[in-house]
């Protein structure tokens, strides 16, 4: 199943990204591929298999509703491009 | 052709857990911006969620409250979109597995309105736009982000298109603020965003069960703008059709800070929200007992109060008190019912006194004495019903001042302090004659027997 080039360049807008022609062609046939090698499992008979949202065979994991301390300013903004007061600053949205 | 209103809503709350949904940052409103962050909520890589448990059960016993059935098994998914609020680039969410779903809902009236789900999800980050006029989007140059709210537990509750008048959404909405405030989840103060709602309105030729193309109403900042924004909408779709047009769907986003601006539009794009189960987290699976514990939790609900009241005074006044939260201080007021529902509805509802500091006896018997004291003194009175240590017994015992000896001497007092005044009024200026009055009933907080100042004064400036 081959990925078109619509596609790709409706999932970069999705992403915000912008991509090259060269980088469309390439990404292109990129997901092609990991989409061929998904596409294995539907070569198998699965009607009696229970859709899977995890791996793990567990359920219900979630903690109290205790608070833990928060970063320091120093630590919260040590990996922010950009940052005015105690805000991170982005490009106008 | 007669047309008929087709309404839909879609509620967001903020629940009032003390820590976020899916880390244990503490929530806490008004904080120093960014002070309330963590790994977790601020996205950075190798972190994982861990959803918060009491967030879980405040869910569940919503969905209760709204006759919902809770599901076996429910799942967070991602739902993607690129957005400075959102800093992992998807917000978890619930998709096709909600943890609420099949519901209703009762109105005052009678009526039911059907809950499609209710699902628990996180709010994302407060954006500030800088540079444009007063933080707008439109000509900002930079954005600013907040994340202490990133991470917030939200619950989104959907309704059936079973709203028929943009005066029963209201009503739906005060009565379902009232049920998440007692419930003991959420604030739900609109003011600071910890109830929010979008309205689907369409329309359709009355009598018929089609359902037309729709449109959605967002950003409304309160119960009686949502209202109006609802007729607008109602009449626009009315004019399109009858001028042979056909509604196209679009987000018509009022400003919230300018209820007379025209909403601005925008086409719906297809959404494209790439939803897909969250691998970092397992299913959620609600033990029954849990779920039967919860629903033991459930206190009489508004809609329930409503209609036990309603049959001593009549629906809208009943909902007027359950909505507005003092029904309970209704109950506890003796006197004739419909006379205690209307001061407290209308004169004391204007003091702004807190319900919970009121004695209801001592409140029962200013309102039996209503009639018999000034207006003045009764206001005064209802105003002073929340003070520590009230009792109407002080002033029923001074209601009005009727003995012309007690007068006098205040009558005195307001001509000596005044000479000038009575210098004019004897000069010629008689229309001075109310602001004597006047002095006399502020000196009486409003008792003395107007009649008889006016004859007192009268007759000393006579003198």
């Amino acid at each position: 199943m081959a990925i078109t080039r619509d596609e790709v360049l409706h999932v970069a807008r999705l992403a915000r990204l912008a991509l090259t022609d060269e980088e469309v062609e390439r990404l292109g046939s990129q997901l092609s591929a990991i989409l061929e090698a998904v596409g294995k499992v539907a070569e198998l008979d699965l009607a009696d298999v229970e859709p899977t949202s995890h791996p793990l065979d567990l359920a219900n994991v979630s903690a109290d509703d205790e608070s833990r301390p928060s970063l320091s300013a120093d630590e919260v903004f040590a990996n922010a491009p950009d940052r005015e007061d105690d805000f991170f600053r982005v490009p106008p949205a | 052709m007669k047309w008929a209103p087709v309404i839909g809503l879609e509620i967001h709350i903020h629940l009032k857990t003390k820590t976020k949904m899916f880390c244990r940052c503490e929530l806490e409103y008004g904080a120093e911006e960014n002070s309330r962050t963590c790994p977790v909520c601020l996205a950075h890589p190798g972190t994982l969620p861990v959803p918060n448990a009491r967030a879980i059960e405040m869910t569940i016993l919503l969905g209760h409250a709204l006759q919902c059935e809770v599901v076996e098994r429910s799942v967070f998914h991602r739902k993607h979109y690129f957005y400075p609020d959102l800093p992992k680039g998807y917000q978890i969410s619930q998709y096709d597995q909600p943890l609420c779903v099949n519901g209703r809902f009762a109105l005052a009236d009678g009526s039911e309105v059907g809950i499609t789900r209710a699902h628990l999800e996180e709010d994302a980050a407060k954006n500030v736009h800088m540079g444009g006029s007063g933080g707008r989007i439109a000509g900002a140059d930079r954005t600013l982000v907040d994340y202490n709210r990133a991470g917030t537990p939200l619950v989104e509750i959907v309704t059936e298109p079973d709203l028929r008048s943009s005066e029963q959404a209201k009503r739906f909405l005060q009565l379902l603020r009232q049920t998440v405030v007692e419930l003991g989840i959420s604030d739900a103060e609109m003011e600071k965003g910890s109830l929010r709602f979008d309205v689907n309105v369409s329309i359709r030729p009355e009598g018929s069960d089609e359902l037309r193309t729709r449109t959605e109403l967002k950003n409304m900042n309160s119960f009686n703008f949502a209202a109006k924004g609802i007729e607008r909408e109602i009449k626009r779709q009315i004019g399109i059709y009858e001028s042979g047009g056909e509604v196209e769907q679009e987000t018509l986003h009022f400003d919230p800070g300018n209820e007379s601006a025209p909403p601005l539009r925008s086409k719906e794009e297809a959404q494209d929200y790439r939803y897909l189960p969250e691998p970092d987290l397992v299913p959620l699976v609600p033990g029954r007992e849990l779920v039967e514990r919860l629903r033991g939790e459930l206190p009489e609900l508004p809609g329930a109060r409503i209609a036990r009241l309603a049959d001593e005074l009549d629906t809208d006044l009943a909902e007027g008190l359950v909505t507005s939260g003092r029904d309970r201080l209704f109950e506890q007021v003796p006197g004739e019912r419909r006379a205690v529902a209307n001061v407290l509805m209308n004169q004391w509802a204007a003091t702004g006194v807190d319900p919970a500091a009121v004695d209801a006896d001592e409140l029962g018997k200013l309102i039996e004495a209503r009639d018999r004291i000034p207006r003045a003194a009764f206001t005064e009175a209802l105003e002073a019903t929340g003070e520590p240590g009230f009792e109407a017994e002080r002033y029923l015992a001074d209601g009005q001042i009727e003995a012309t000896a007690d007068l006098e001497p205040l009558v005195e007092h307001v001509l000596a302090a005044n000479p000038s005044q009575v210098d004019d009024y004897r000069g010629g200026k008689e229309g001075l004659l109310g602001f004597f009055v006047g002095q006399v009933m502020k000196e009486t907080g409003g008792r003395a027997n107007p009649k008889l100042v006016n004859e007192l004064l009268r007759e000393k400036l006579k003198a």
